[in-house]
């Protein structure tokens, strides 16, 4: 469903994507992990073309997102997207952050919105939060306002860039829930995160990305018994020495 | 002071009031108009194409070095020359000061505008608004939010500018009270009064600023 093909990436003279191809079927769920600066937000932002690629094809359910011309606003409302600093809009309430997307870019009645939007609420356990601001709320409130958000435009695949590392770590938990439901009910799900637990849980396979390159895509368990490179293993014993 | 006369005040308000109108009426229109035009020009200075960046550049360096007095002055004889009929003072004046304190909102807007970080613009976008309403929805509202205090700031500053128009004899609050000045013979008072009005006016507006900056801060 969503096919990246050898993609390459500049930021000026800074090589940070090189090569790179992926593929995610309708109904997976992919982790992408690596080290801090090794391209994985880079990766996803061009998934809905919030960064162009200079080279390479991304193919989002038969949708050719780098191709010129294609309407990139109605891409992009099809693909979710939540990111690690939330980035609610702070200047409207809860449920008006859920409604924007509905009645700008789907051209929704404000009744069928507002409806989808409470039904989305009541999903993340925030019903109750709906006439707040984001800054009101936790950030684990904020963060699943978020996901409510992406999941208004009904959308057919979510990204998530670090969903729970700008989180308190008694907040993780209740974001991992909504998302590991998310994942049981078939959504298909690319997801950058260092949460190796809920990696074991609903993935399939696991993207390893180190400078720029996917150094190593496997099935989860295999990737966490015996990964191919020494620079996975080497990340591996990092961070689950936690 | 022996003979501070608090009559001749009192006789002219509703004279001085009149002034005081017109001084409010220039000051909202031209904030208005001025903001508008400002953020237009901040808009095309970040995202425009070259010819439009530079343009803006140009526009607001040049406003920025030219004493507004001089401006007023110059629209005056300008505006009905290029229109080819008279348009009064208060239009001429309307004119100058919104294309002059448009160059002063598009710097404020322009920092407004670079203030709402990459990640908000990325949200808006990602959620399938164009940029063009991305601008309008998620960007442009959170600039103006961000620059409250400096755009009401400026306001002030342009209330007490107002009092230039003299210069092209529109009876705003100022000429007002220098015109009672002059015919009754009361320097002293009128342009006691004349101050006092201002600083009441243009201070509660600075307490207000302080009082919104501290909102923000909490
Ligand atoms: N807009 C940009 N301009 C220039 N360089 C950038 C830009 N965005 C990211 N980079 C650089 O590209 C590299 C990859 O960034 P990216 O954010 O994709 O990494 P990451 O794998 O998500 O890292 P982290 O785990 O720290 O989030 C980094 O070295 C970063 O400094
Ligand atoms: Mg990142």
């Amino acid at each position: 469903m969503i096919k990246i093909d050898n993609i390459d990436k500049w930021y000026d003279d800074f090589h940070v994507l090189k090569g790179c191809s992926l593929e995610v079927e309708r109904g997976e769920v992919i982790v992408i992990c690596g080290p801090s600066g090794s391209g994985k937000s880079t990766l996803i932002k061009c998934v809905n073309a919030l960064e162009p690629v200079d080279s390479g094809r991304i193919v989002v359910e038969e949708t050719d997102v780098t191709a010129r011309g294609t309407k990139l606003p109605l891409v992009r409302a099809r693909i979710g997207m939540v990111f690690q600093h939330f980035e609610l809009f702070p200047h409207k309430t809860v449920i008006e952050n859920l409604m924007m997307g509905q009645i700008k870019v789907l051209k929704r009645s404000r009744e069928a919105a507002r409806e989808k939007a409470e039904s989305l609420l009541k999903r993340v356990g925030l019903a109750d939060q709906a006439q707040k601001y984001p800054s009101a709320l936790s950030g684990g409130q904020q963060q699943r306002v978020a996901i409510a958000r992406a999941l208004a435009m009904d959308p057919i695949a979510m990204c998530f860039d670090e969903p729970t590392s700008a989180l308190d770590p008694e907040m993780i938990s209740e974001v991992l829930d909504v998302m590991v439901e998310l994942a049981k009910e078939g959504m298909t799900m690319m997801v950058v995160t260092h949460e190796m637990g809920f990696a074991r849980r609903v993935a399939r396979r696991v993207v390893f990305m180190d400078q720029g390159e996917v150094k190593e895509i496997a099935d989860t368990d295999t990737f966490f018994r015996n990964p191919e490179t020494d620079r996975a293993k080497e990340f591996l014993s990092k961070i689950l020495a936690h | 002071m022996g003979d501070f006369d608090f009559q001749v005040i009192i006789e002219s308000l509703p004279f001085l009031f009149d002034g005081l109108l017109i001084s409010f009426q220039l000051t909202f229109l031209a904030l208005i108009a001025g903001l508008a035009w400002g953020t237009i020009l901040a808009v095309m200075r970040i995202w425009g194409p070259a010819p439009l960046r530079w343009f803006s550049a140009v526009y607001v360096n040049i406003f920025r070095s030219i004493p507004l007095i001089l401006v007023i002055f110059w629209f005056y004889f300008l505006v009905p020359l290029l229109i080819g009929r008279p348009v009064g003072n208060f239009t001429s004046a309307l004119i100058a000061f919104s294309l002059f304190e448009a160059a002063y909102y598009a710097e404020i807007m322009r920092a407004g505008l670079n203030s709402v970080s990459r990640g908000q613009v990325y949200a808006g976008l990602a959620i399938g608004l164009s940029p063009r309403q991305n601008l309008q929805y998620v960007i442009l509202p959170q600039a103006f939010r961000n620059m409250i205090p400096v755009l009401l700031t400026q306001a002030i500053i342009l209330f007490q500018d107002t009092s230039l128009v003299y210069v092209v004899a529109l009876s705003d609050f100022m000429t007002s009270a220098s015109v009672v000045a002059k015919v009754e013979g009361r320097l002293a008072e009128m342009y006691l009064f004349a101050a006092l009005v201002y600083f009441v006016i243009c201070f509660s507006g600075s307490l207000l600023v302080k009082h919104l900056q501290k909102k923000k801060v909490a």
